[in-house]
């Protein structure tokens, strides 16, 4: 699937605008995700693709701050987490409808990120790394100690199925739909950010935040803002796994699960939203994979976040596109001679 | 109702910690000063040093003494690996990449301390002993004795070799500027070898010497790491008086907050205070202020 | 059009500008001259809202722009370039000119996530006033290229075209012709002089002592932190003081 998009892309990419080429892309990406289900047996695929679009929506969230913005966040399983408990609470214990209470937990944590974001983004490089990590345990703590709200460590049960008036999303091919097409949502419009006025001058904070600021950009809000952006999808994210899983547990939500968000963003590719697509499918199978070799997946993050950053720290995708444009050229210069 | 005696074990218990933070916050002190790098695998060194000396002394019977210099030696070239594999290749080095690359170690020494050792939690026996002393009424581990001698003669030794050998010194140069230094012909490389070396022999020191007071497990590197770098950050990023003195705050009002505010939220005490000073006086409480460079 | 009082600016127990005040007209080409550490770019930094001056006002047409901040100038027409260049790195030369056109458009996030119609039509705008720039400044091949790919002196070249794009009135170039060599120095003159004629106001701090005395037509000595003299290219030249001060260097 993916290797047919990107060849896809690559051929067209001789022929046509950039804009173009972009939306076809996004239209093989949108088909080939509408019809994989057809092709699965049984349910475990599904419900693993369905883990790969929350990730995927996680990934791209962090990715928008870490590879455009160039601001790093160890913390960000705590929005992931306050959207999830804010939509799991308010459902289970005031009755909310499902879609009304993910809307109060996007609001809820990005309101919460747009405040601490003005102190915490004025930080830089490693001091950033350190106040999101505290940030990010002390939600922790919270999700934990809060007995009375949160359930604690035990978790929170019976949180109802999001419902579209008598459509209820409680199977694998209805959540599968449901996600992926909020997934796909969330991609479309990074893609749009990325490309903008916003988008490049994101990417400038990142190389040199002087020289942007010099330029007129206005640094400081726009990393707050773009942290925000990043934690109402996070949450959505959330609240959408809370109402899916119809369960959920601190466990899920703390340090190692934001290392395992960078590792998707790293290994993907900084600053491509296909790539935080390609780390989110390739972390959420791979555990799956290594379930012989249970708690193997620990140390095999640790090596790829080592090795990629050594190695390609274009991510993935970057590798993936210099051997298809390796084999375009040779497509190429083959069709060249014939002619 | 005569409280004093629990106050007194709140401040000791936070003092002993503290002592602990301020070993490992030297431990991130000396390699940001070298390299400018903030290791994040520093708390890993930490949890080497409990669980290597659990290792020998426990499972392998060793004596104390040999035990606990194995696992200073091990750790250490542990450390030294760290360097030579993965801090000396990387090329054009930004922020980002070295807290990714540091992180990638400390989940990858994790996960490996987890396979070997599983994921218990495990009790090391005291240096000598559990009985405790009576001194003007209050008990005194002789743990705690320990990790207060310990810790002096560290700082001790880290002083006397930062200001009187001719290699501290090379140190220090090459902190405040590395390329003046390699001028009068430093070799800037070894310096960061070795800080990486002195930063994890200190870093399972602490862990060896704390280990017999709170057990010791793959994880526990990750809290004791970012208490360190909280205390290194009150005391701004010094590996002298500063980072003592934050470490021993740190310390004391987790163990007082814990005592009287709320057990379960020991470790947000941490966290808050960090995050607090990182937002209010990033430089330290103990520095002035500083005009970046542009 | 820029008008400095008494700027004083103390690093810890170094004063590295103490009360320098100057004024540079509308129209002309200013010249910033003086030794190494003479606090010429820490100047830069205290007209760009980068450093805080000790004391002292900085008046930017008769309008006060010692507190404010470094992003708000770019929309008041003041613009820099730096001395070790500042490029976008990871971003092709033509989006770095973009993003020199930050002010000159408005799309927010919304807007540009949902690519709404009024935000297309200002990024056909961008592109194509973009485009504009890199022909004044002869990148247009260049377009495409990564910014961290381009030779030095074209790196120096875009930093212009990126500061042109914000259409300002004055421009500061922190020694724009430092490692060029003599046609490329040339080729920055010609430029320079392009951009003067065009209507606005350049400082130029510039250790090339040939291109200043060329196309200033004031300049002004710093050293050691303290304005040393002002006047014309030729009374700069023949002022002793001056003299003294960079044969002292020597
Ligand atoms: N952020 C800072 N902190 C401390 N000292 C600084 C800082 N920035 C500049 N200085 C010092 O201020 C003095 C003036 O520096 P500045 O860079 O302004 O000189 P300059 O005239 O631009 O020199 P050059 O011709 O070499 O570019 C120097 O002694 C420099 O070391
Ligand atoms: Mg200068």
């Amino acid at each position: 699937m993916l290797q047919l998009f990107l060849k896809n892309g690559l051929v067209a990419k001789t022929t046509m605008t950039k804009e173009k080429r972009e939306i076809i892309i996004f239209l093989i990406f949108t088909l080939a995700v509408l019809i994989t289900p057809f092709f699965l047996r049984g349910s475990y695929f599904l419900n693993v693709l369905v883990f790969i679009g929350i990730n995927t929506m996680l990934a791209v969230a962090l990715n928008l701050l870490l590879g455009y913005a160039g601001q790093i966040s160890l913390g960000h399983a705590a929005f992931f987490g306050l959207g999830a408990y804010v939509s799991g609470v308010l459902t289970t214990r005031f009755g909310l409808d499902p879609w009304l209470a993910l809307v109060i937990a996007a609001a809820v944590s990005g309101v919460l990120a747009f405040i601490i974001g003005f102190p915490i983004l004025k930080l830089k490089g490693h001091y950033l790394a350190m106040a999101t990590l505290g940030f990010g345990i002390i939600m922790f703590i919270i999700f934990n100690e809060t007995v009375a709200v949160t359930g604690g460590p035990s978790g929170l049960s019976g949180i109802p199925n999001i419902q579209i008036s008598s459509l209820i999303f409680d199977n694998d091919w209805s959540n599968y739909y449901l996600i992926w097409t909020i997934t796909l949502l969330v991609m479309l419009l990074s893609i749009n950010l990325s490309q903008s006025r916003i988008g490049r001058a994101l990417r400038a904070i990142a190389d040199s935040e002087v020289a942007a600021r010099v330029m007129g950009v206005n640094a400081r809000l726009l990393k707050v803002q773009i942290f925000t952006v990043s934690a109402v999808i996070s949450a959505m994210a959330g609240s959408l796994y809370a109402h899916t899983m119809t369960f959920i547990s601190p466990a899920s939500f703390g340090f190692n699960f934001s290392i395992e968000l960078v590792t998707m963003v790293i290994i993907g590719g900084l600053g491509s939203i296909y790539g935080s697509f390609l780390g989110a499918a390739i972390l959420t199978i791979l555990p799956e994979f290594l379930r012989i070799l249970q708690d193997f997946d620990i140390i095999v993050y640790g090596l790829m976040l080592i090795i990629m950053t050594m190695y390609l720290p274009g991510g993935l995708i970057s590798g993936l596109e210099q051997i298809a444009g390796f084999i375009g050229s040779k497509i190429k210069s083959r069709g060249g001679s014939h002619a | 109702m005569d409280n004093s005696p629990q106050l007194f074990q709140y401040v000791l218990s936070g003092l002993s910690n503290g002592a602990i933070y301020a070993l490992i916050g030297f431990g991130f002190a000396i390699i940001y000063n070298a390299t400018g790098i903030i290791n994040f695998a520093q708390g890993e060194f930490v949890m080497l040093g409990g669980m290597l000396t659990l290792f020998f002394l426990v499972f392998l019977s060793f004596p104390l003494i040999p035990a606990i210099v194995l696992a200073i030696l091990i750790s250490t070239v542990i450390g030294i690996a760290f360097e030579r594999l993965a801090i000396r290749p990387l090329k054009n080095a930004t922020p980002l990449s070295m807290v990714i690359i540091t992180i990638g170690a400390s989940i990858l020494i994790r996960g490996i301390a987890m396979l070997i050792w599983g994921k218990d939690t495990h009790a090391v026996p005291a240096f000598s002993g559990n009985d405790p002393l009576y001194i003007a009424g209050a008990t005194i581990l002789p743990q705690h004795i320990w990790i207060f001698a310990i810790t002096l003669l560290i700082i001790a030794a880290n002083k006397i070799f930062f200001n009187y050998s001719i290699v501290g010194k090379a140190m220090r140069a090459c902190a405040y500027n590395s390329q003046a230094a390699s001028l009068v012909g430093i070799n800037v490389k070894t310096m960061v070898l070795l800080s990486f070396v002195i930063s994890s022999a200190i870093g399972s020191m602490a862990g060896i010497i704390i280990a017999p007071l709170t057990m010791t497990s793959f994880d526990v590197g990750i809290m004791l790491g970012l208490k360190g770098f909280c205390a290194v950050i009150i005391g701004g990023m010094s590996s002298g008086l500063g980072t003592i003195m934050g470490g021993l705050l740190l310390g004391l009002l987790e163990s007082l907050g814990a005592g009287y505010i709320s057990a379960s939220y020991k470790d947000a005490i941490a966290f808050i205070i960090l995050l607090l000073i990182l937002f209010v006086r990033p430089e330290g409480l103990f520095k002035q202020k500083e005009t970046e460079r542009v | 059009m820029l008008r400095l009082d008494g700027i004083t600016k103390i690093f810890g127990g170094l004063t590295a500008l103490e009360a320098v005040s100057l004024e540079v007209k509308k129209g002309s080409i200013t010249g910033v001259i003086g030794p190494n550490g003479a606090g010429k770019t820490t100047l830069f930094n205290i007209v760009t809202g980068l450093y805080t001056q000790t004391s002292g006002e900085v008046y930017l047409a008769e309008k006060n722009i010692s507190r404010l901040a470094t992003e708000s100038l770019a929309a008041l027409g003041l613009v820099r370039t730096f001395q070790n260049v500042e490029l976008f790195g990871q971003m092709t030369v033509l989006e770095n000119v973009m993003v020199g056109l930050h002010t000159k458009s408005r799309s927010g996030v919304i807007s540009c996530a949902f690519k709404l119609p009024r935000q297309i039509k200002e990024e056909k705008y961008i592109k194509e006033k973009a485009l504009n720039w890199l022909e004044f400044t002869g990148l247009t091949a260049e377009a495409g290229n990564t910014a961290n790919n381009l030779p030095f002196g074209k790196g120096r070249l875009l930093e212009i075209a990126r500061t042109m794009a914000a259409e300002p009135q004055l421009i500061l170039m922190d020694e724009p012709a430092a490692g060029l060599n003599d046609m490329e120095t040339a080729q920055m003159a010609g430029l320079i002089y392009k951009i003067w004629e065009s209507g606005i106001t350049v400082v130029l701090v510039e250790h090339n002592m040939d291109l200043v005395m060329d196309i200033c037509d004031s300049i002004i000595v710093l050293n050691l932190g303290k304005k040393l003299a002002e006047g014309t290219p030729r009374e700069i030249q023949e002022n002793p003081a001056v003299i003294a001060a960079y044969l002292g260097e020597g």
